[in-house]
């Protein structure tokens, strides 16, 4: 440890330029105004050198009985074998969670995303040196808890109106939910400014803003992958198995043509493996797209049976999960002496998400690696061995996670019926005669509605 | 050497008078400037309210630049313009969609980036990101991703709020004058109130505010709200909502006053009708949420202030910039504002809405 902080680097950083130039350009102690030199530079200075302890994330953390079934390997062949393993058990416990339903896939998403927040937190804390401030761990669990209230409060109120409508306590939480949540977000504000401690300015600062973003990564996307769950859990499980796919396909396609170096931020990446994962990412999808449309448990958004008190997943499925048929273009027409192809409609719309997934996808996890780089840690954690952290499986993800989101709202959904009739029924009366006559006359014109009878005036 | 120090003493002391006159008569041409753009009618004040937040904006990230020395990384600079541009435009969509439904549903082109609006922000932003990722240089990654956090958090504080200020705006010119003026108020009352009457150190964070400056504050700033109340709620011009007329394509603000603008009789408690000897009393009920943005304000809104406070320590700079003399960057004027116009906003979305 010593040696590692003489060096002013972590991980055996053989660049001692690079030491240097990092030391600089972190001495935010050297300010335009006045030469810092007191109390407060000492712990910021220290903080600020780029020796992040190594500890926990590079010792080995396999269990005991793959140690002992491995033990005649090589080392290379060992993690490869345990890399491999772990991969197939993550698998088999996605499948796990997705046949056991909504409600465990609600909480699994959360219990990752305390996971993620935690990761994050604790490299912040590492980085910073900042256990020292009590105060601050708990603020950061307070806000993580007031942006997930914030969240869940907005989600349940619209899926679960009937079971909110019932209970008294709820609809008041309801009716107050922003305020009651920028309450309780302002309380912990004040905290903070009451929590700042003379020599731990800059440092306080940092921790805050570090829980911002970082609740500002995760626990969005996360409520993003959960309002996709409750459109259909089909678009929960496409685009997770999507980048899981291409991670898996660009690694082995990489692994057996892998030449051209893709980027400087991940050498390990090809562009033979990003190519081989793009084309097989788009077929598998194509296929995964097939197999799930078929079923109402994927296809069908989530609803809630307040009689029940169960969710349901039944419906009659949209219109991009029902089978139709393309005329192919004559140049395939000619090749394939095949006029027209059956294909869902929803198998389109999974070419366009592959494409995200493999091409743009990626750019999470080259940030995750540039974080890595840059704050010089292996892995977030060592959560699963072979792998790391949990957030390291999930890099990926989140921009997935996103777009989907994004798409549903762009090219999918229409408005919510209820939803609007919610919000009709609480304007003012004239307003809702205003609003019907106005759709009376429109229905009318389309001729859903028998014709207005003569009018005396 | 007691003729040196005497002029000593009188030079100083001229130099505090200057200073202090420096800063009222700025103090009185910003309330002028105030009262002119409220004139000028709302789509000044959105312009104004956008050159503010980039003028914040601009402040911030300069500060970012100086505390890390980064200014070796142009990219980073054309980054952060770009990432606010890209947060502009999708606030600024949303409000334009809802508001201006008949001006987008006439041209075509609008139609397209209202149908997909969230799809191109996403896109544009998407750009920007990966511009980032790509620009990453291996010297520099820790400093880059400082500035990239920099930035998303300052796009955070400064971006979201001024677009509930303009969001504020919409409702009714007098959900923006009254809050800004309540601040405003709450400044000079405390400030005036600490410097005839302060005694008791506040906060260790700002060792210039009183006890009894933040309490004389208080009381005087729910007065004047309440009067300022009385005044502003006679108006069409403040209470109406801002609307669109696509036949004129101008700005009307004409409409029949929402019930909180209508003067309605209270009965007054017993203790207050023994006291008085009033029955009851002619009162706007905005009055009454008058007296709540007051409170806020006065209460909870200076830990705007003490946040700046401790940000201005925690990086040892005296003001965010000097934008205005004696009174430092526009970001020292608009620290305590940002509470206020978020709690006005979710004000009105939990109880007048």
């Amino acid at each position: 440890m010593t040696e590692l902080r003489k060096r002013g680097g972590g991980g055996g950083d053989p660049d001692s330029s690079e030491n240097i130039s990092d030391k600089e350009t972190d001495g935010d102690d050297r300010l335009g105004l006045q030469g810092d030199m007191e109390g407060e530079g000492d712990g910021d200075s220290k903080a600020d050198t780029p020796d992040v302890p190594l500890s926990s994330a590079d010792t080995d953390n396999t269990p005991q009985c793959l140690n002992k079934a491995l033990e005649g390997l090589p080392p290379r062949w060992k993690n490869y074998w345990i890399r491999g393993v772990l991969s197939l058990a993550m698998i088999f416990g996605f499948f796990l969670i997705i046949y056991m339903g909504p409600i465990t896939l609600i909480l699994v998403v959360m219990s990752v995303q305390i996971k993620c927040f935690q990761e994050i937190i604790t490299i912040g804390y590492r980085v910073y040196h900042s256990y020292e401030l009590p105060w601050f761990r708990t603020l950061s669990w307070y806000f993580l808890i007031c942006v997930n209230y914030f969240f869940y409060g907005e989600t349940v109120a619209d899926y679960f109106g009937a079971l909110v409508q019932r209970e008294e306590p709820l609809q008041f939480l309801a009716r107050y939910h922003r305020f009651i949540s920028f309450a309780l977000y302002l309380a912990g504000f004040c905290m903070f400014v009451l929590s700042l401690v003379k020599k731990h300015y800059r440092l306080q600062f940092y921790m805050f803003a570090w829980t911002h973003v970082t609740l500002l990564i995760v626990v969005t996307q996360s409520h993003l992958v959960i309002q996709n769950l409750f459109e259909g859990m089909i678009w929960f499980i496409v685009p997770i198995s999507i980048v899981i796919c291409n991670d898996i396909m660009a690694y082995l396609f990489g692994f057996f043509f892998g030449r051209t170096p893709l980027i400087k931020l991940s050498p390990k990446k090809t562009w033979e493996g990003f190519i081989g994962g793009f084309f097989s990412t788009v077929v598998f999808g194509f296929i995964l797209a097939y197999l799930l449309s078929q079923f109402q448990y994927f296809v069908c958004p989530v609803g809630y049976n307040s009689e029940t008190n169960s969710f349901t997943i039944e419906c009659e499925p949209s219109d991009i999960f029902v089978m139709q048929e393309y005329t192919l273009p004559a140049a395939i027409q000619n090749t394939l002496r095949w006029k027209t192809v059956n294909l869902y409609p929803f198998q389109i719309h999974s070419i366009f998400l592959s494409s995200f997934g493999s091409l743009i996808g990626p750019f999470g996890g080259f940030f995750a690696s540039g974080f890595k780089r840059a704050f010089k840690i292996k892995d977030f954690a060592n959560t699963i061995p072979g792998h790391g952290g949990i957030m390291d499986r999930f890099d990926c993800q989140y921009l997935m996670a996103t777009f989907t989101h994004v798409y549903i709202a762009s090219f999918i959904r229409g408005p919510n019926p209820s939803k609007v009739l919610q919000q009709l029924l609480l304007l003012q009366p004239e307003q809702q005669l205003s609003i019907f006559h106005t759709l009376q006359s429109h229905l009318r014109d389309r001729g859903m509605l028998p014709a207005a009878p003569a009018h005396h005036d | 050497y007691s003729g040196w120090t005497t002029t000593h003493k009188q030079v100083s002391s001229f130099y505090r008078w200057k200073n202090y006159w420096i800063r009222g008569v700025l103090s009185l041409a910003m309330i002028f400037g105030f009262f002119l753009i409220i004139y000028m009618g709302p789509i000044t004040l959105i312009l104004v309210v956008m050159s503010v937040q980039i003028k914040c904006f601009q402040e911030i990230i300069t500060i970012g630049y100086r505390v890390y020395h980064s200014y070796e990384l142009p990219w980073f600079r054309t980054l952060s313009w770009y990432f606010l541009i890209c947060v502009n435009y999708f606030f600024y969509g949303e409000t334009v969609a809802d508001y201006f439904g008949a001006l987008v549903q006439r041209e075509e082109p609008l139609q397209f980036l209202a149908r997909y609006h969230r799809f191109i922000s996403f896109a544009l932003y998407l750009a920007g990101f990966c511009m980032f990722v790509l620009s990453l240089v291996k010297k520099h990654y820790r400093l880059q991703f400082y500035m990239f956090a920099w930035t998303h958090v300052t796009l955070l504080i400064v971006v979201t709020q001024s677009h509930l200020v303009i969001q504020n705006l919409f409702e009714g010119m007098i959900w923006f004058i009254v809050p800004i003026s309540i601040v405003i108020c709450n400044d000079i009352m405390a400030y005036l109130f600490g410097f005839f009457f302060g005694r008791t150190p506040l906060i260790k964070l700002s060792p210039k505010k009183t006890w009894e400056g933040f309490i004389g504050g208080f009381f005087s700033t729910v007065v004047f709200g309440f009067i300022l109340a009385y005044l502003l709620s006679q108006f069409q011009y403040f209470v109406c909502p801002v609307g669109y007329n696509s036949e004129t394509n101008s700005f009307t603000i004409e409409c029949e006053p929402s019930d909180i603008f209508v003067m309605q009789e209270y009965t007054l408690p017993a203790a207050i009708q023994n006291t008085l000897r009033w029955k009851t009393v002619n009162l706007y009920p905005f009055q009454i949420h008058s007296i709540f943005l007051s409170s806020f304000g006065s209460l909870i809104g200076p830990f705007g202030g003490f946040f700046a406070s401790g940000f201005k320590r925690a990086f040892k700079i005296k003001d965010f910039a000097n934008t205005i003399p004696g009174h430092g960057g526009i970001m020292d004027r608009f620290d305590c504002q940002y509470l206020m116009a978020t709690f006005t906003h979710v004000y009105i979305a939990s109880f007048i809405r």
